[in-house]
């Protein structure tokens, strides 16, 4: 517990530090302003979104093979807290995409393959109130996320080249596209603090699951005496 | 071998059971006919208007249909005990699902058919020219739609609401066939037709990487 209260206030201080340096520390765009900055929010997430999938794509696989408790608690732990930075991330981007492009939406090939994902995941998360043996549920919602997962890419390959009206992507979009080193520097803090709040709400949500887990079996074992 | 005259009588035991009730066909066709009709009225079908919007339109009504049709697939099975003997009989159970995605491709592909020219028609557009090629990516199509679609009505057919179930699962993960076999419709609907051939590879990738995951993964989705 302590270690945990620890790990937490530590995590406070670095997403404090992260948004001191994003909103005060970070120089202003030239041309958009100060509505950039909600930029440093929006990407980080996204890549933390992504991060925590990958995390429950592993752990699925894992389950997969193994059929330990843990890896299914993990994956529906990771895929919780990985819809939940997509969450932000689909808000956030409309906040800043109305003041910058007159619009609140475009079905551009990230804007909708996020969309996509959060869907997929979602589902995963219905799907497994829907099932009700727990080794079921777990076999099921692990080999859904594996193909989950495996769809991603193929959403963003078919959007990005039949539907996209979008502008560049400013971080590894080809030529053209950049960012000032002290951007980029913020940038990197930003998702670094976001991956130990991932981690540290990852934790807490998997601690949760394998008490709920333990409570399971026990009340099984109950019923069957 | 074994593999594949397993999967052979599979599938005719599938056909069997269909073409001796026929129910599925009849009521996916019915079904498709409904949306293509009722669809009319969401704008003005005239001849231009259809080379836009009519092949989006025609593959959403082809997977809402297909999320409909592929419910009973392994619903079947479980409601009458016979998934247990059928992984008994067959020494790999990839054959239950190739068996079971094959009809599933044909009987897409037959209601399909059997819906173009009445689409046709009804929205103006000739299709008589670029018969082979809308043969090929209603194929392409179907396969990947039968694909990731029997995988998860194994799963659906164990869950409640599984009649919810299915559609929510399928449709996102399809998002990828709908976006790439309505850009190649496009293109051969249109006035001067032309066949988009990374739209072709990208459904034949789209097919084989979940066939891959299918051979994969696809065992353990039959555990009991």
């Amino acid at each position: 517990m302590k270690r945990y209260a620890f790990c937490g206030t530590l995590v406070v201080l670095l997403v404090s530090a992260a948004a001191y340096c994003s909103l005060l520390l970070a120089p202003t765009e030239s041309t958009m302003g100060s509505i950039q900055r909600i930029f440093y929010l929006h990407v980080s997430s996204a890549w933390t979104g992504l991060t925590s999938f990958f995390v429950a794509f592993l752990a699925n696989i894992m389950y997969v093979y193994r059929r330990e408790p843990r890896w299914d608690w993990l994956g529906t732990s990771a895929v919780e807290v990985g819809v939940v930075f997509t969450s932000v991330v689909l808000v956030t981007g409309p906040i800043w995409a109305h003041p910058v492009w007159g619009i609140w939406w475009t079905w551009d090939a990230r804007l909708t393959s996020t969309f996509i994902l959060w869907l997929l995941y979602i589902s995963y998360l219905l799907l497994r109130t829907l099932v009700e043996e727990p080794e079921r549920k777990a076999l099921f919602s692990a080999l859904f996320g594996i193909f989950a997962f495996i769809d991603v890419p193929l959403v963003f390959g078919s959007i990005r080249w039949w539907r996209t009206q979008h502008p560049q992507p400013v971080v590894m979009g080809g030529s053209g596209s950049g960012l000032n080193p002290v951007m980029w520097k913020v940038l990197f803090f930003s998702w670094f603090a976001m991956v130990t709040l991932m981690i540290l709400l990852t934790w807490s949500r998997y601690r949760l699951e394998a008490m709920r887990g333990d409570l399971d079996t026990v009340r099984r074992e109950a019923e069957v005496s | 071998m074994r593999l594949l005259s397993n999967t052979a009588t599979l599938f005719g035991k599938e056909l069997r059971t269909e073409f001796r009730s026929r129910e599925l066909l009849t009521t996916t066709i019915v079904f498709i006919l409904i949306v293509i009709v009722l669809f009319s009225f969401t704008f003005d079908p005239t001849a231009s208007e259809s080379r836009r919007f009519g092949p989006g339109l025609l593959w959403l009504a082809f997977l809402f249909a297909a999320s409909l049709m592929l419910q009973p697939c392994f619903l079947r099975e479980q409601t009458n005990d016979t998934l247990a003997a059928l992984r008994l009989a067959v020494s790999d159970p990839f054959a239950i699902f190739l068996a079971k995605l094959a009809a599933n491709t044909l009987f897409l592909l037959f209601t399909e058919l059997v819906m173009l020219p009445v689409f046709a028609i009804l929205y103006n557009v000739p299709i008589l020219g670029v018969f082979p090629q809308l043969l090929l990516v209603f194929f392409l199509g179907s396969l990947g739609v039968s694909v990731s679609g029997t995988a998860l009505s194994a799963i659906s057919a164990q869950a409640r609401m599984r009649e919810m179930l299915l559609p929510l699962l399928l449709l996102p993960m399809l998002t990828p066939v709908l976006v790439a076999s309505a850009q190649v419709t496009v293109g051969l609907l249109n006035r001067s037709p032309f066949v988009e051939w990374k739209g072709i590879g990208f459904l034949v990738v789209f097919d084989v990487v979940f066939l891959t995951a299918l051979w994969l993964f696809g065992e353990y989705l039959l555990e009991e």
